[in-house]
């Protein structure tokens, strides 16, 4: 049939807001990150300095440093558990259903509500080692999130409990995705368990692997909700990730420009995760329909 | 016919997923019996422990009469707020995601995949890189600080994941409905509406409660575009847990944190199975 002008008409709004308010506000942005702005944005150019002063700046090294730690041992930490709880998941066990939904659940709730779970738990005051020593294992420590060189982990200990349950059903689909005949056909070969799922199945989780990393890479440079509500970014700066830093710099430290440019860095390396990944996969699609 | 050394190691197996479950329940189930204590009994006691006496106190407190910043209101507006922000901004992104996903599945455009690149990029994007100009927007639309502020950004940034689902349903309806009905004079309102629409359920369903889920739990546009009167609940919770003047009520900041996850635990219990769907659609975009 032929297109009239009723469904461009009605697809105009959509784009014109995403245009606008995703691509035009991008542009925006960048552009900020070259002004004088600090507590209004205003269109003076200044050039490459703002960046010049974030690469300088004590809380930016910070930030970017406690990234990488987050996000290494975040992705590393999820894919790892996420792929055990797939194969244990997978032998064919009683209950798999109610398995699934308890390692999966955590994906439903927010971050702050996970969070404030997690401060209370890990709070020496209260909580584990608190609890722990009531029982009765007086020398038990466990105080890293009051602990400046510690209390990363404990954001990455609380994301991977988050998030590694979608991680587990990314993985089962792949391995209930992998053709039966191979790995019986290996199994007929006289390959134990170990070795079919080390040679034979592991090898085809290619793609679940990649989608893995990519979605739990973006996730990571995002990351602010969870910071927030379980450190606040303490002790002192030493849990700040880029996205505390920007909110921090653009809203209550008047210096908009700086947090502009590093709102664009944040953007500059989710697209460099996601690009490559979005292209080859459109590809894929427009290849086989 | 299972062998000794297979027993062993089913049992092995089990021994480790209910381990390993019990911890997975453990941040839950500490929020539980610690909103049901009595404060001393959080300071003194164990973490893990059941009540000793069990009340209902922090449920109230959190509910009605915590203070949230400067005003002892309780989470209960902010519980509203956040209805009135969800209900409406669900609603309307997966309307427009339904529409969007059937004109660009079933009319032939130019740049129709320069659409669908700009939206499939767009859900991937770090918001702080439009949160200064969306600021801005919001004060020159006088929507700054409202929950009607709120509901339009959620809409605005939600369109690309529903335009998404709805594509990708769309793309694999069978095209000799569609054909026929266009056969027999049927119009564009029409097609969708006694065609494509009631076939949907499954999308629709797994639509709606992907962005409820996403929009209920939303932070950083609710604080950033919110005040006082129109937080989001995730906004409130974090003041009630994170503000830090006078003595920690642990077990109201339970309660709380318990109140703000019920709605999407409740979905979550009722059709998980949806909620993994719009996981699994929401991770493999192509």
């Amino acid at each position: 049939m032929r297109t009239g002008i009723l469904p461009k008409l009605l697809l105009a709004p959509s784009v014109l807001l995403v245009v606008a308010c995703v691509y035009g506000y991008i542009a925006f942005t960048i552009y900020l990150s070259f002004t004088t702005s600090t507590l209004m944005p205003n269109l003076e150019w200044l050039g490459t300095d703002n960046y010049t002063r974030l690469f300088d700046l004590e809380n930016w090294k910070v930030s970017l440093r406690n990234l990488w730690v987050f996000a290494g041992l975040f992705i590393g930490g999820s894919m790892a558990l996420g792929l055990i709880l797939a194969v244990m998941v997978d032998q064919r066990i009683r209950a798999e259903g109610a398995f699934r939904s308890i390692f999966l659940y955590p994906m439903a709730l927010s971050f702050i509500v996970t969070g404030t779970a997690w401060k209370w738990l890990m709070d020496p005051g209260i909580g584990l080692e608190h609890s722990l020593r009531e029982m009765g294992w007086e020398s038990f420590t466990f105080g890293w999130v009051k602990s400046g060189e510690m209390a990363i982990y404990c954001v990455v200990i609380a994301a991977v409990w988050q998030t590694v349950g979608f991680v587990m059903a990314l993985f089962l689909a792949g391995l209930r995705g992998v053709d039966a005949e191979v790995v019986s056909a290996a199994r007929v070969d006289g390959a134990n368990t170990w070795q079919i799922y080390w040679r034979v199945i592991f090898p085809q989780l290619g793609p679940a692997v990649v989608s893995a990393f990519v979605i739990l890479a973006h996730m990571a440079i995002k990351s602010y909700d969870l910071v927030i509500a379980l450190t606040n970014g303490g002790p002192g700066r030493s849990t700040w990730l880029p996205s505390v830093f920007m909110y921090q710099y653009t809203f209550t430290r008047n210096e908009m420009a700086v947090g502009a440019a590093s709102a664009t860095l944040m953007l500059a390396g989710i697209a460099i995760v996601v690009l490559p990944y979005l292209v080859s996969e459109y590809r894929n699609v427009a290849r086989h329909g | 016919m299972g062998s000794g050394a297979d027993k062993v190691s089913r049992v092995a197996l089990y021994g480790i997923l209910i381990f390993l479950g019990l911890l997975f329940v453990l941040p839950i189930y500490v929020m539980g019996v610690n909103s049901l204590k009595p404060l001393d009994e959080i300071r003194g006691g164990n973490l893990m422990a059941l009540p000793m006496e069990w009340t209902l106190e922090p449920w109230a407190t959190a509910w009605s009469t915590a203070q949230i910043g400067v005003q002892p209101t309780g989470l209960k507006p902010y519980f509203l707020n956040s209805f009135l922000l969800v209900v409406p901004a669900v609603l309307i992104s997966t309307a427009i995601g339904a529409i969007n996903g059937y004109i660009l599945t079933q009319f032939k455009m130019r740049g129709a995949n320069i659409v669908f690149a700009m939206l499939l990029f767009s859900v991937f994007i770090p918001f702080q890189i439009v949160l200064i100009p969306m600021a801005r927007t919001l004060g020159m639309l006088g929507l700054a600080g409202t929950v009607s502020g709120l509901v339009f950004v959620n809409v605005v940034y939600g369109i690309g994941f529903t335009t998404l689902f709805f594509r990708n349903y769309y793309a694999a309806f069978p095209g000799e409905l569609v054909r026929s009905a266009r056969m027999d004079g049927a119009g564009f309102f029409r097609l969708f509406w006694r065609i494509l629409l009631p076939n949907s359920a499954p999308i629709v369903v797994v639509t709606i409660i992907w962005q409820f889920t996403n929009i209920w739990n939303e932070f950083l546009f609710g604080a950033s575009f919110s005040d006082y009167k129109s937080f989001p609940l995730t906004v409130a919770l974090n003041n009630l847990v994170n503000s830090s003047t006078g003595v920690k009520e642990y077990n109201v900041h339970f309660a709380g944190a318990f109140i703000a996850a019920i709605p999407t635990l409740v979905v979550y219990v009722l059709s998980g199975k949806y909620f993994v769907r719009g996981l699994m659609a929401g991770s493999v975009k192509g």
